[in-house]
C-alpha cells in the first residue's frame, strides 16, 4: 500500500455552495417530488373539469380578491428570500438574520390572508368533486408553505442562537431554494383555482 | 482501536443497533425486514392455495380470502419487492462506488423505520380480522365510503402512504450518492450498471409515486371528511382513481424489475468472466425502459370502454416496451458467448432461471398488451400467471441470484452451494407447475380474486397441480432459510472477493468495515478489480476525527470537497415513531394530522439541531470554499 | 366447457381466438430461438467473435421490431374489425349490482320490453349490442366463448357486441372483483333459433301465470305476505319490487342466484329459507316460514315460466 500514488484530499473545502452540495440534492429531490405532486392533481383538476358540463357545476368562482394578494404577497417574498441566498453564500451573518426575519414576517402576512383565501372560496370540499379538488389544491400549497415556514423560522433561530458552521450556511442557501419552489407553485395553483373557472369556465 | 475505526464504531448494545447511521447495518435489517414480509406474503399464498384446490372448497370463507388476497397482494408489493431492492441498493452502492456511505445517512434510517412501523400495522390490522379485502389496487367504488365499512381501506391507504414516503426517500438517498460520491476517476460510463439500474430506478420512483399518493389521499378524504372525487353522483369519477393509480401502478412493475436487470448486469459477466457486452447500449435501455413505463398504464383499464385509437396508443407503448427488455437479454446472451468457458454456481442459476421464466412472462405480456386478447385475459388467471412470470421471474429469481451472490459479502460466509442447488430447483419446478395452469385456467374462463369455483366449470384439476406447485415453492423457501441460517454461523470465512469479480464493492474485506475502504481508490477502468493494477492511486487527507467521505463532480467524479456527515443518532427513530402515530392517528380522525405533527416538528428539529460539541470539531477542521478552491484546481489538474 | 376463450361460438370470439394463436405460435418460436442461443452460449467451449457478438445482437433487434410491429398491427386490424358497430342489432341493457345482472330488453314501445334477470336469451346469428352500467360498483362482464370482457363502472355507460353461430348455453363469469360474492356472479347467455327466440320473447312478455292448484294459489298469497314484494317484481300481480331481480318467469331460468344454484324446486326452497347459507353476504334476507308455506311458495314460483 505504501508504494501506491496517492490523492491528497486534505486542504479541500468541507462544504460547498449549489449543486455542488449534497444537500443541493436532496432539497431538488424534494422539488421533483412535490412538484409532480402538484402537477397530477392540477391535471385532476383539468380531468374531473373535462367530464362536468359547467364549471364550477352549481357555485360561483372563488373571489379573486385574497387569492391575488397572496400572489402578490408570495412574489415580493421572493426580495428577501434572494436576498437570504445571498447572504449565505457571503456568510454574512447579519444579513442573514434580516432577510430571514423578513422573509418570516411576509410568511406571517401570508398565512393570514390565506386563511381568509378559504374563507371566499365560494365552495365547500364535501359539495361536489370541484369543491373537493379546489380545497385540494390549495390545501397542498397551504401545507408546502406551513412546514416551510416551520423549517426557516427553526433555521432562523438556528442563526441567532448557535451553534454555527459554514455548513448552516448551505443550509440557508437551500432553504432558499425551497422556498421559491412555493412561490414558484403557487402561480400555476392560482391561475388553475382563481383564473380558470373565471375566464376559462 | 485506529482513528478512523473509533470515529465509525456505533455505540454497544440497543443504543447503538437504535442509533446506527452505519448503511451496511440499516441495509441489512432491512433486507430481512423484507424478507420477513416476504415470508408472510407467501403463507397467506399458501393458504389461499389450499382453498383453490378443491371446488366448493369450505377451507376459507369470502371474508377471509378476500383479506388474503388483498394483503398477498399489497405486502408483496408494497413491502417486499420495491423495498427489498431498495435495501440491497442502499447495502451496495456506496461500495460500488467506492464512498464510505450514503449521502443522508440519518434520513436513510427513518426511511427504514418507517418502513418497519408501515408494515406492522398492515400485519397487525390483517391479524385482528379488519385487514384490507379490496384488492391490491382497491378499486373504487368498492374500496369507498359507501361499500367498505370500517377502517379497511384507510388501512390500506395509509400503509402506501408509509412506504411511499420510505421510499422516496430510498430514492434520493440513492440518486445523489450515486451522483456525488463516487470514487475519483468513477465516471458515469464507469458506474456499474447495477448503480445505473438504481439510479434509474430510483427517478422512476420521484415522478410515479406522487402519483398514487394524491389518488389514496383522496380516498382517505372520501371516506373520512367526505370530500367527492370518486362519486359519480356529484361530479367525481371512479375511473379517475384508475388512472392516478396506475400512472403509477404501471412504473412501480419496472421500479421491482430494472433493479433486477442491473444485479442481471453485475452476476453475470462475473460468471462469463468478461465484462457485459454492449454497456452503452445497456444504458440507454434502461433509461428507455424508464421513460417507456409511463406510457403504459392506460393497458390496465383496455376494458373500461376508452375510445379506441387512444387505446391503440396503449398497446403500440406496451408492444414497444419490449424492445429494450430484448435488447438486454441479447446483449447478455452475447455476454456469456463471448466469454471465457462459464463458470457455473448458484448465482448463475437463478440468472439462468431469469432467462427462462421471465421471458414467457414478457410474451404473455405483449399478448395482454394487444387491446383485442386484453379483452379476453384481463382479470383473468392468465394475468395471474403473467404476473408472477414477470414479477418472480424478472425479480425474486435475480433476486436470489444476488443473495447467494453477495452473501458473502454481507456476511462473511459462503451459502452451501449444494443447499442452493436444492433451493434453486425446487423453487424453479415448484414455480412452473404453480403457475403456467393458471395460463390454461385464465383461457377457460376462471376469473381471477375468487374465493371459489364450482364443480361443474372444470377448473378443479389444474387448481390442485398449481397448489401442489405452491407447496414445493415454500418448500424450496425453508431451504433457503436453513441455507442462511446454517451458513451465517459457518466458521470458515470467505475471501474478500470469492468469485473473483471486478466491481468495487469486492475491493474490502467481507463483510466490510464501518468505513468501507480504509482508503478511497481511485479507477480509471469500467472493471477495476481485473486491471493489472488495482487501485490506480488512494486518496489521502481525509480528516477522521469526524465522518468525512469525498464529494465528487457528477459527470468525471473529480474530486470536488469533502462532506461531513452525520454521526449516530436516536432521532430519525423517534421521528418514524412519531410520524407513524400521526399517521395511524389520521386513520380515525383528520385532526391527527393537527396534533400529530406537534411530535414531528419536535422529533425533525431534534434531528437536524447542531451538537456543540460536534459543531467545534466540524469548525477546527473547517476549510471554506473560498480558501479551498486553489486546491481543487491544483488535484484536478493533477489527475488529468 | 362452454366458457373458453379457445372454444368460440360465435364470430366475435373466433376472430379473437384466431388472433391468439398467431400470437402463441410467434411468442413459442421467440422463445425456443431466444433459449436456444442462451443454451448454445452457455455450453458453447470456444469464445465466440466480439463483433460478430455485437452483429448478432444488432440483428436480433431489428427481427425483434419487425415482430413487435407485425403483432401490433394485426392487433390493430383486428380491434378494428371487433369493435365495428353492428347494422340493426337487438339492444339489451345490463345493469350490474351486487351480486345479480338486471336485464332488459331495449323496445321503442315500453310495453314490449322484457325484464329478467341472471340469463340473458339471444337469436343466433343476429348481433346483440349490450348497453352496460352499474348500480353500486364496478363489476365485468365476461362470456369467453362468445366475446371478450367489458366493465360495467357507476356512472358510465358501456358498450359490448355478442354473436353467437350456433344455438347453445355459454356461460360468464363477473371479472372485476365486486365484492364479497363476486366468486358467485355468474351469467348465462342462451343462444335460440331465430323462431324459437320469438316465442321465448312473446313468452316473456306475458305476465306472470295464474296458479295452477290451491296449493300455488296459497304460494301466491305467502309471497304477497311476506318481505319478497319489497323487492321482486312478478308481472300481473302486485309485487313490484325493484331491488332483487325479476321473477316473472323465474321457474324458466337455468340457474338461481346468478349462477349459484341450478335452478330446482329443492334448490329454489333452500336458498329461500337461507340464502346465506348458500351464499353467504348475498344482500336477499333469509325468510322465516313454516315447512308448509315454504313449499307452497316453491310450488307457486316453480310454476312462473
Amino acid at each position: 500500500m505504501s508504494a501506491r500514488s496517492t490523492i491528497d484530499v486534505s486542504r479541500l473545502p468541507t462544504y460547498a455552495f449549489g449543486h455542488r452540495s449534497l444537500m443541493w440534492w436532496a432539497t431538488m429531490g424534494m422539488i421533483a417530488i412535490e412538484g409532480t405532486v402538484f402537477a397530477i392533481a392540477i391535471v385532476a383538476y383539468f380531468y374531473l373539469r373535462g367530464l362536468s358540463d359547467a364549471w364550477p357545476p352549481s357555485s360561483a368562482a372563488p373571489d379573486l380578491l385574497y387569492g391575488t394578494l397572496n400572489t402578490v404577497i408570495l412574489l415580493v417574498s421572493g426580495i428577501p428570500n434572494h436576498l437570504a441566498a445571498r447572504a449565505a453564500e457571503r456568510e454574512d451573518l447579519r444579513s442573514v438574520r434580516l432577510w430571514m426575519v423578513s422573509c418570516l414576517a411576509l410568511g406571517v402576512a401570508f398565512q393570514a390572508v390565506r386563511a381568509l383565501e378559504y374563507l371566499t372560496l365560494n365552495t365547500h370540499w364535501t359539495q361536489n368533486a370541484y369543491g373537493s379538488i379546489v380545497f385540494a389544491l390549495l390545501t397542498l400549497h397551504t401545507v408546502h408553505m406551513i412546514t416551510d415556514f416551520i423549517d426557516t423560522a427553526v433555521l432562523t433561530v438556528l442563526m441567532f442562537t448557535g451553534p454555527l458552521s459554514g455548513r448552516r450556511y448551505v443550509d440557508v442557501n437551500e432553504n432558499a431554494d425551497y422556498w421559491w419552489f412555493v412561490v414558484a407553485a403557487w402561480i400555476p395553483i392560482y391561475f388553475t383555482i382563481y383564473l380558470v373557472p373565471r375566464f376559462f369556465p | 482501536m485506529s482513528q478512523i475505526e473509533q470515529t465509525w464504531a456505533d455505540a454497544p448494545g440497543l443504543k447503538g443497533w437504535l442509533s446506527t447511521m452505519d448503511h451496511k447495518r440499516v441495509g441489512v435489517r432491512f433486507v430481512v425486514t423484507t424478507l420477513v414480509f416476504f415470508a408472510l406474503a407467501g403463507l397467506l399464498a399458501a393458504v389461499m392455495r389450499l382453498q383453490l384446490a378443491r371446488a366448493d372448497n369450505h377451507l376459507v370463507g369470502p371474508d377471509l380470502y378476500n383479506q388474503l388476497f388483498s394483503v398477498h397482494g399489497t405486502a408483496m408489493m408494497f413491502l417486499f419487492a420495491v423495498p427489498v431492492m431498495e435495501a440491497v441498493a442502499l447495502y451496495l452502492i456506496p461500495l460500488m462506488v467506492g464512498t464510505r456511505a450514503v449521502a443522508f445517512p440519518r434520513l436513510n434510517a427513518y426511511g427504514y423505520w418507517l418502513f418497519l412501523f408501515g408494515g406492522v400495522m398492515l400485519f397487525v390490522v390483517f391479524a385482528l380480522n379488519i385487514g384490507p379485502e379490496a384488492g391490491w389496487f382497491n378499486y373504487v367504488p368498492l374500496s369507498g365510503p359507501e361499500f367498505s365499512a370500517g377502517k379497511r381501506s384507510d388501512f390500506w391507504a395509509q400503509l402506501i402512504t408509509f412506504t411511499e414516503v420510505s421510499a422516496l426517500i430510498g430514492a434520493i438517498v440513492i440518486i445523489t450518492t450515486a451522483f456525488k460520491m463516487r470514487a475519483p476517476g468513477m465516471t458515469l460510463a464507469r458506474m456499474p450498471l447495477f448503480v445505473w439500474a438504481m439510479v434509474v430506478t430510483a427517478f422512476m420512483i420521484v415522478f410515479a409515486m406522487p402519483s398514487v399518493m394524491l389518488a389514496s389521499t383522496f380516498l382517505i378524504t372520501d371516506r373520512l371528511i367526505s370530500t367527492q372525487f370518486y362519486n359519480p353522483a356529484e361530479g367525481g369519477d371512479v375511473l379517475l382513481w384508475q388512472h392516478l393509480f396506475w400512472f403509477f401502478g404501471h412504473p412501480e412493475v419496472y421500479i421491482i424489475f430494472v433493479p433486477a436487470l442491473g444485479m442481471i448486469s453485475e452476476i453475470l459477466p462475473t460468471f462469463a468472466r468478461r465484462r457485459v457486452v454492449g454497456y452503452a447500449a445497456m444504458v440507454i435501455a434502461l433509461v428507455a425502459i424508464a421513460f417507456l413505463s409511463f406510457g403504459l398504464w392506460v393497458h390496465h383499464m383496455f376494458t373500461t370502454g376508452l375510445p379506441p385509437l387512444g387505446m391503440s396508443f396503449f398497446t403500440a407503448a406496451s408492444i414497444m416496451i419490449a424492445l429494450p427488455t430484448g435488447l438486454q437479454i441479447f446483449c447478455w446472451i452475447a455476454t456469456l458467448a463471448t466469454g471465457k468457458r462459464v463458470q457455473f454456481a448458484t448465482p448463475l442459476l437463478f440468472v439462468i432461471g431469469f432467462f427462462f421464466i421471465f421471458i414467457i412472462g414478457g410474451l404473455t405480456g405483449v399478448m395482454l398488451g394487444a387491446t383485442t386478447l386484453d379483452s379476453q385475459l384481463h382479470d383473468s388467471y392468465f394475468v395471474v400467471a403473467h404476473l408472477h412470470y414477470v414479477l418472480i421471474g424478472g425479480a425474486v429469481f435475480p433476486l436470489f441470484g444476488g443473495f447467494y451472490y453477495w452473501f458473502p459479502k454481507l456476511t462473511g460466509r459462503m451459502l452451501s452451494e449444494r443447499a442452493g442447488r436444492w433451493n434453486f430447483w425446487l423453487f424453479f419446478i415448484g414455480f412452473n407447475v404453480a403457475f403456467f395452469p393458471m395460463h390454461i385456467l385464465g383461457l377457460q374462463g376462471m376469473p381471477r380474486r375468487v374465493y371459489t369455483y364450482s364443480a361443474a366449470s372444470g377448473w378443479e384439476n389444474l387448481n390442485l397441480l398449481s397448489t401442489v406447485g405452491a407447496v414445493t415453492i415454500a418448500v424450496s423457501m425453508l431451504v433457503f432459510l436453513v441455507n442462511v441460517v446454517v451458513s451465517v454461523r459457518r466458521r470458515e470465512r470467505a475471501p474478500d472477493n470469492p468469485w473473483n469479480a471486478s466491481g468495487l464493492e469486492w475491493a474490502t474485506s467481507c463483510p466490510p468495515p464501518a468505513y468501507n475502504f480504509m482508503a478511497i481508490p481511485v479507477v480509471n477502468s469500467r472493471t477495476p478489480l481485473w486491471e493489472k493494477e488495482f487501485p490506480v492511486a488512494e486518496v489521502t487527507g481525509l480528516p477522521e476525527i469526524l465522518r468525512t467521505t469525498l464529494v465528487t463532480r457528477l459527470h468525471d467524479a473529480e474530486p470536488d470537497h469533502v462532506a461531513i456527515l452525520p454521526s449516530p443518532s436516536i432521532w430519525p427513530f423517534l421521528a418514524a415513531l412519531a410520524t407513524t402515530v400521526m399517521f395511524i392517528g389520521s386513520v380515525f380522525t383528520p385532526w391527527a394530522m393537527v396534533w400529530g405533527a406537534v411530535p414531528v416538528a419536535i422529533t425533525l428539529i431534534g434531528w437536524f439541531w447542531p451538537d456543540k460539541e460536534e459543531t467545534a470539531r466540524m469548525l477546527s477542521i473547517e476549510v471554506k470554499p473560498p480558501e479551498g478552491e486553489a486546491r481543487v484546481e491544483a488535484l484536478r489538474e493533477v489527475l488529468s | 366447457m362452454n366458457h373458453e376463450v379457445l372454444a368460440p361460438g360465435g364470430p366475435l370470439s373466433s376472430q379473437i381466438a384466431q388472433l391468439f394463436w398467431i400470437f402463441v405460435g410467434v411468442a413459442a418460436v421467440v422463445y425456443l430461438v431466444v433459449i436456444g442461443f442462451l443454451v448454445a452460449a452457455l455450453r458453447r467451449r470456444n469464445e465466440a467473435n466480439a463483433r460478430t457478438a455485437v452483429r448478432a445482437v444488432s440483428v436480433a433487434v431489428g427481427i425483434t421490431s419487425v415482430i413487435l410491429l407485425g403483432l401490433g398491427l394485426s392487433d390493430f386490424f383486428a380491434q378494428r374489425v371487433i369493435a365495428a358497430s353492428p347494422k340493426d342489432p337487438l339492444r339489451v341493457r345490463v345493469t350490474a349490482h351486487q351480486w345479480w345482472w338486471e336485464i332488459e330488453y331495449s323496445d321503442g314501445q315500453p310495453s314490449r320490453r322484457v325484464r329478467t334477470a341472471n340469463e340473458l336469451r339471444i337469436p343466433t346469428q343476429r348481433p346483440v349490442e349490450l348497453e352496460l352500467t352499474a348500480d353500486d360498483v364496478i363489476h365485468s362482464f365476461w362470456v369467453p366463448s362468445l366475446q371478450g370482457k367489458k366493465d360495467l363502472l357507476p356512472g358510465y355507460t358501456t358498450r359490448l357486441d355478442l354473436v353467437a353461430s350456433r344455438p347453445g348455453v355459454y356461460e360468464g363469469q363477473c371479472a372485476e372483483f365486486c365484492g364479497f360474492q363476486h366468486a358467485h356472479m355468474s351469467i348465462d347467455v342462451i343462444a335460440l333459433d331465430p323462431e324459437e327466440y320469438s316465442r321465448w320473447y312473446d313468452a316473456q312478455l306475458a305476465s306472470a301465470p295464474e296458479p295452477s292448484d290451491p296449493v300455488a294459489l296459497h304460494g301466491r298469497e305467502v309471497f304477497m305476505g311476506s318481505t319478497c314484494v319489497m323487492c321482486h317484481n312478478i308481472q300481473g300481480t302486485d309485487a313490484s319490487g325493484s331491488v332483487g331481480p325479476d321473477l316473472t318467469h323465474v321457474a324458466g331460468r337455468r340457474r338461481l342466484a346468478a349462477g349459484t344454484l341450478p335452478n330446482t324446486p329443492v334448490n329454489l326452497a333452500g336458498w329461500i329459507r337461507d340464502p346465506q347459507a348458500v351464499k353467504p353476504g348475498t344482500r336477499m334476507p333469509a325468510t322465516q316460514l313454516s315447512g308448509e308455506d315454504l313449499a307452497a311458495l316453491t310450488t307457486y314460483l316453480s310454476e312462473l315460466r
